[in-house]
């Protein structure tokens, strides 16, 4: 099954994410004028980026200690919706990865406690248009690979490709969750931002994790 | 893609240059905490006295932090334009104004908003300590209130309800009672708001919305967001009746309602215009039977450059005037008893 991932993979990740996150930050900012405020990749560009110094400038014993720094770093430097959804869905990740040893089955219990943490913190429901319609097939998706005996690279990629057919299903979807809600109907015939920005997360996992 | 032409340095140091050249012009009623983005009062924490704290996204000037001083707010949290503050800024703040009393969080219904300020709320509680509660604001009735929707946006009534709850306070008055106050002033205003054009949000360098020449928007929010209907462009008094009768009929006032009017600019619309459209709403507001016992004209919670206005009414009784008259003294509102 593939070499135990360890602190250093977790943390290229977050840095695979981060040059992901800006050198797609113009196009989520387009996507967010369509429908938002257009500030979602530039937040997103500046909460990684200041992920990326915490890297460069901390060691970490643990991947649960990495993760929820990287989630409190999110909290304090976003704003927006997206700081306390994706800083709570770091927080609720690495807190339940606290002691275990890394599988296909404890990411996938993290990825689901996080998930959780957005439920929690955003209470959206499938087909409002947020990115929880990402979220949701991408953790059908893996938890079906890893049942049927995928590894952690191979469950990944499986919830990272549900996560683009999330994403691409919110284009007719009417806007129920945040300020695209707003619009109404005229929200409708648009990708959301926030499905996009939650597939190039996991799109990036699966590339660095595999 | 259009060439933006703003007064700045670099789209990245807008929010933190404008909050050095705040600090500079209002050394009487202010001080700012740079490294996290607070405006304060210049004498705050006052003891005895309810700390009031709110905040948003920048951009919408004087909104926030020009309402910080005498009579109004203790401290404002200032966001990246367009974007809510975080919770370790309202954590300091409200640290920073707790005088014994409590602190009441002033908060716009808005998704990242309302996140952003319930997990400081939670830190806070956590870390015990300072008592807290928190009012929020949701009177724009272009939006639905539904399931369906992230709720009505806070709007105009927030700078009256700042100025209201900030009197009261002064008084003295204990944490719950301010918070009902809060409460009440926010279930009795409403408010609708329209764009003749877009805004440039400074990071984005691009309108956030195109809008022809002869067309406007209709229910739009605070953040260049569009909004619920496209229409051709209308004489004032046609546009006036647009805001008009949807406030109107949503709270609903009735014949023999006194209320407070407030007409808002949205940042790039001339006083001369706000004052016309004015003069069309409080005709309006004469043939419904409803009394104007205070009015307030002018640039208060805008959109950057924007062009275009909102109306806000809010129903007032004797309380509620008296605290409106009480003395303010803040870079954006200012007057003796």
């Amino acid at each position: 099954m593939g070499e135990q991932k360890t602190v250093e993979d977790f943390a290229n990740w977050l840095r695979d994410l981060a040059v992901t996150l800006h050198e797609n930050a113009a196009y989520l900012t387009e996507l967010d004028s369509a429908i938002g405020d257009a500030d979602h990749g530039t937040n997103m560009d500046r909460g990684f980026t200041a992920i990326v110094a915490v890297l460069d400038e901390t060691t970490f014993e643990s991947v649960d200690e990495l993760l929820k720094k990287a989630g409190m770093t999110l909290v304090s430097k976003v704003g927006g919706a997206s700081g306390p959804l994706y800083g709570t869905f770091f927080l609720r990740f690495g807190t339940a990865l606290a002691g275990a040893e890394i599988t296909p089955a404890s990411v996938g219990a993290a990825l689901k406690a996080g998930i959780g943490g957005i439920l929690t913190r955003g209470k959206p429901e499938l087909g409002d248009k947020t990115m929880y319609d990402a979220w949701a097939p991408a953790l059908e998706a893996y938890d079906g690979a890893v049942a049927g005996g995928s590894d952690l690279g191979g469950a990944l990629a499986a919830a990272a490709e549900a996560a683009a057919k999330g994403r691409d299903a919110t284009i007719p979807l009417v806007a129920r969750k945040g300020r695209a809600s707003y619009l109404g109907e005229r929200s409708a015939g648009h990708q959301d931002p926030g499905a996009t920005s939650t597939t190039l997360l996991l799109e990036s996992a699966a590339r660095t994790l595999a | 893609m259009g060439f933006m032409k703003k007064l700045i340095n670099d789209p990245a140091d807008v929010v933190s240059e404008a909050l050095r050249g705040m600090e500079a012009a209002h050394p009487d009623h202010i001080r700012v905490d740079h490294e996290n983005r607070i405006v304060y009062r210049k004498d705050a924490p006052k003891a005895g006295k309810v700390g009031l704290i709110s905040g948003g996204g920048s951009g919408h000037e004087p909104m926030h932090g020009g309402f910080v001083g005498l009579g109004m707010l203790d401290a404002a949290c200032a966001g990246e334009v367009f974007t809510s503050p975080v919770p370790d800024q309202m954590m300091a703040a409200t640290k920073e104004v707790d005088a014994g009393a409590g602190v009441l969080h002033i908060v716009k219904n808005y998704t990242g908003d309302v996140m952003n300020f319930e997990m400081a709320a939670e830190l806070a509680a956590a870390e015990a300590g300072t008592e807290v509660l928190s009012v929020v604001t949701d009177d724009d009735v272009a939006v639905q209130d539904s399931l369906y929707t992230a709720g009505r946006r806070g709007v105009g009534v927030t700078v009256l309800l700042e100025k209201l709850v900030g009197a009261a306070a002064e008084e003295g008055r204990p944490l719950q009672e301010i918070a009902d106050l809060a409460k009440r002033i926010n279930d009795n205003g409403r408010s609708m708001g329209m764009a003749l054009t877009s805004c440039t949000v400074p990071a984005a360098g691009k309108p956030t919305f195109e809008l022809a020449e002869n067309e406007m928007e209709v229910g739009i929010g605070i953040h260049g967001e569009p909004g619920r209907q496209r229409l051709p462009l209308a004489p004032a008094k046609d546009i006036a009746a647009l805001l008009v009768d949807p406030v109107v009929g949503d709270l609903p006032y009735q014949q023999g309602d006194t209320v407070i009017a407030f007409m808002n600019g949205m940042g790039g619309t001339p006083l001369i215009e706000l004052y016309l459209m004015y003069n069309e709403v409080r005709q309006l507001l004469d043939r419904a039977g409803i009394t104007v016992a205070r009015s307030l004209v002018g640039n208060y919670i805008t959109s950057l450059e924007m062009a275009g206005c909102s109306v806000t009414l809010l129903k007032v009784d004797d309380e509620l005037v008296r605290l409106w008259d009480a003395p303010v003294n803040t870079p954006g509102l200012r007057w003796r008893a």
